[in-house]
């Protein structure tokens, strides 16, 4: 097995593979957080797929070229406007009289995209907030591992 | 129901083959079988929600115990004493399983809908929000106010993990 300094990641065969699939796990996910109050899923499994895609592209590529496409201070303001974006959109519910009251007045029809108010908005922020925290937590750790090499 | 029981042991003994088991990648891959069984469970149990949320968490878990743990040799301390370990592991096995049969008397039956407010929730949560999904309508209408509280949880610990895994070399740096 020939080991390569100048290229990180995995062999050829895992690259090219991970190239035709990262695009479909990462729509996959942008499908289960938008159809969340129509099928199964929601915000919090959608957006574990979101980090896994990148995950997937950092093991296979490694951390240079993920953290080139989600790099480490975007994903920490990413997170952090999901996180506000939630707390947001229950304050504004307080101003029509309770927490996290839904407060588009027409719900749109049921099993239309496009409904159910607030609880679409929901799983957007809800999945900012997981993937981007989820895929920080990984990145830390496969830095924390390449400092202790150096040492 | 019979499939059911069958993954339940198979969890079982997968767990037991994930705490014996002396090379630390089998004991991972082990975990993530069990991981995998309760997701087949959740399945069984029509909670296709939750069989999602549970089978994406198990292989990010699993990705991430393989990177962490893959290079290091933690050895498995296995010396003497084995009677006193066997003992004490049986009696709280006794105790556990004494103390969750007067616990679990007090529940309902299994799967007899007692409960008033949800009665409530899965009748009038289609037109209240307008939701097709019942669970994404009860967690993040009905009960918005606790999913609040768990995105917390999970901010605090990725701040938490963030924090201890930080770069540590800066204060040294600025006392030189």
């Amino acid at each position: 097995m020939k080991t390569n300094e100048t290229e990180q990641g995995m062999t050829l065969i895992v690259k090219t593979i991970t190239r035709l699939t990262v695009g479909l796990i990462l729509l996959y996910g942008i499908y289960i957080v938008l159809h969340g109050h129509l099928s199964p899923g929601g915000g919090f499994a959608g957006g574990v797929i979101i980090a896994l895609s990148f995950i997937h592209l950092m093991l296979a590529f490694g951390k240079d070229t993920a953290l080139k496409k989600l790099s480490q201070a975007r994903a920490s303001l990413l997170e952090n406007l999901g996180a506000l974006m939630f707390l947001s959109i229950a304050v504004i519910g307080l101003w029509g009289g309770y927490f996290f009251l839904n407060f588009f007045l027409h719900k749109g029809k049921p099993f239309a995209l496009f409904s159910a108010g607030i609880i679409p908005l929901c799983n957007i922020a809800i999945c900012l907030k997981v993937g981007v925290g989820l895929f920080a937590i990984f990145a830390a750790l496969i830095f924390f591992k390449g400092m202790e090499k150096k040492e | 129901m019979i499939e059911l029981q069958l993954l339940l042991i198979f969890m079982v003994l997968a767990a037991v083959v994930a705490v014996e088991i002396e090379d630390l990648l089998s004991s991972v891959i082990a975990v993530g079988a069990v991981g995998l069984g309760l997701s087949l469970v959740f399945l069984i149990l029509k909670a296709p929600d939750l069989a999602i949320t549970q089978l994406v968490v198990e292989i990010l878990c699993l990705i991430i115990l393989i990177r962490a743990t893959l290079k290091k040799d933690l050895p498995l301390v296995k010396d003497g004493r084995w009677f006193f370990n066997t003992a004490s592991t049986f009696l709280f096995i006794v105790l556990f399983l004494a103390l969750a049969y007067l616990a679990l008397k007090e529940l309902p039956r299994f799967g007899a809908p007692t409960m008033r407010v949800s009665q409530e929730y899965i009748k009038n949560g289609l037109e209240k929000t307008g939701a097709a999904n019942i669970v994404a309508a009860i967690i993040l209408d009905f009960r918005g106010y606790d999913t609040l509280g768990e995105a917390t949880v999970l901010f605090t610990a990725v701040i938490g993990v963030l924090a201890v895994i930080r770069r540590v070399g800066r204060i040294k740096d600025e006392n030189k």
